[in-house]
């Protein structure tokens, strides 16, 4: 059986997930906390790829891309990398369709907890940010946690956009949900079922170690 | 309204009367839309300059209702988290000693009871030997004698570190032990201020009068007088009384009996 799809898929999805953690925490403790007008729109564009169609957001973000467009050209020559059929433009993609995946999970987590515990925080001098590191995160584990499994979860089963931005290139942009799609296209069922079998199994036994951690960091929680 | 630097300041009303967020707005959690703050001759907050001085910068200490601990931190933690770097960390053993909570210094706030958890805040505060300290209604959660070791606690760390002390409650017994002042607040409005007694002892009660205040809770008509069971200071008592004062004694109703006494009639009880 050859080994690069899934090993693309797994990949592309640490990446993502990992870019996302580090982008989403400031977002959600921003969109948690932060008091601004513009609240409404920034939560309807965050919240898009959980209603449009991933083609959709595939469709355009191949058209931005394209070299043939005055944005994909300027990207080029900018870092000099090709973004439409790469490894690249599958992670970018990525990035934006499971956005709110990592992003809500977080704000719902951080605005769980009392706001009288950043409070006490800052009568004992400590500002936002060390606030939010040292006390708002360690208090958020479960949260963290699910917000990233979502996310990875998420990204392994893309399909639509991947296959739009990525264009199917083997060792490159095909990853296990697009081969299996192929597979079955050309009625290779037992090839097939390799890959389905792997990935079902591979993110069952993913989610059920997140899932143990999270009910003993859960038991530790609770009142005595 | 200002306060006398080194006093204990009770702030109380009904639900509602903005206690809690008068407090809040001095410790510059909350932002009024008009007000003028000072402190030490320091400019807290002045809407019409537009100065708003942060929180973290206020040297105060506040203890929430809800106590706010930090979860994942031990005893010991929550209260060096308030340490500033190069400060010498034996104000902490010093304050897990007064509340007498070595033995549980590394445990966290949730194997402690409501009590012990109520001593951490109040230490936590004063960890950075603030100034002032603000109290929000930190006794309301717990039994009567809890609440007296505690405000023993809190009188105990002002006469040591000599802070002043803001507490909003609404418990009177807590007012007359601990504060100096009292304002009461009604709408966002200061209607009292004053002593605790000027404004809780009423002006006729003379000296040799005793006077009862207490809440009825039943109260039952028989032919020659009504037996009524009421809430005086704590405890419930049974009173006969004469059929006369029946419309006065409903349920719900307060009540003031006065008795006059015979310094002759009083004998000391020797326990």
């Amino acid at each position: 059986m050859d080994w690069q799809p899934l090993l693309l898929t797994f990949k592309l999805a640490s990446i993502t997930s990992i870019i996302l953690l580090v982008v989403s925490l400031p977002l959600a403790y921003w969109l948690a906390f932060g008091k601004f007008k513009a609240r409404g729109i920034i939560e309807a564009i965050i919240g898009m790829p959980l209603v449009l169609p991933p083609s959709v957001i595939g469709f355009y973000l191949l058209l931005a891309f394209s070299p043939s467009y005055w944005f994909g050209a300027w990207i080029e020559n900018l870092i000099g990398l090709r973004i439409v059929f790469s490894f690249t433009g599958l992670v970018i993609a990525s990035v934006i369709y499971s956005l709110p995946f990592m992003v809500y999970p977080l704000r719902a987590g951080l605005q769980s907890l009392p706001l009288s515990l950043q409070e006490a925080s800052f009568t004992m001098g400590k500002g936002r940010f060390e606030t939010f590191y040292k006390i708002l995160l360690p208090n958020c584990k479960p949260a963290i946690l699910t917000a990233f499994v979502l996310t990875f979860a998420h990204t392994v089963g893309e399909f639509g956009v991947v296959l739009m931005i990525g264009g199917n290139i083997p060792g490159v942009t095909k990853v296990a949900s697009v081969a299996i799609y192929d597979e079955v296209e050309a009625l290779n069922y037992t090839v097939a079922n390799q890959y389905a079998l792997v990935l079902f199994a591979i993110t069952f036994a993913i989610l059920l170690i997140v899932y143990s951690i999270n009910n003993r960091l859960l038991r530790v929680r609770q009142p005595a | 309204m200002s306060i006398l630097e080194g006093s204990i300041l009770a702030v109380t009303g009904p639900s509602g009367a903005g206690k809690t967020t008068l407090l809040r707005q001095i410790a510059g959690l909350v932002r009024p839309q008009n007000g003028h703050i000072q402190y030490h001759g320091k400019l807290w907050l002045d809407t019409n300059s537009k100065i708003n001085l942060p929180t973290q910068k206020r040297n105060i200490g506040f203890v929430f209702q809800d106590y706010a601990l930090f979860p994942h931190l031990t005893v010991r933690e929550n209260l060096a988290f308030g340490l500033e770097k190069g400060t010498d960390a034996a104000i902490v053993e010093e304050l897990i000693d007064s509340i007498e909570l070595r033995q549980l210094a590394d445990r966290k706030p949730y194997q402690l009871s409501g009590g012990q958890q109520q001593r951490v805040a109040l230490a936590r505060a004063l960890v950075r030997k603030p100034d002032l300290l603000l109290l929000d209604e930190p006794l309301s959660a717990l039994d009567h004698s809890m609440r007296g070791n505690l405000q023993e606690l809190i009188l105990k760390f002002h006469q040591q570190y000599g802070f002043t002390m803001i507490i909003v409650t609404h418990d009177l017994g807590e007012i007359f032990r601990l504060a100096n002042q009292v304002i009461v607040l009604e709408n966002g409005k200061i209607i009292k201020r004053g002593t605790p007694s000027q404004i809780y002892l009423p002006a006729e009660n003379t000296g040799n009068d005793l006077v009862l205040y207490g809440e009825v809770l039943t109260s039952v008509i028989y032919p020659d007088h009504i037996l009524v069971r009421a809430l005086i200071q704590q405890n419930i008592q049974e009173l006969k009384l004469p059929l006369h004062m029946e419309s006065d004694f409903h349920p719900g109703r307060s009540f003031a009996l006065r008795y006059a006494l015979n310094m002759a009639d009083i004998t000391l009880i020797d326990k």
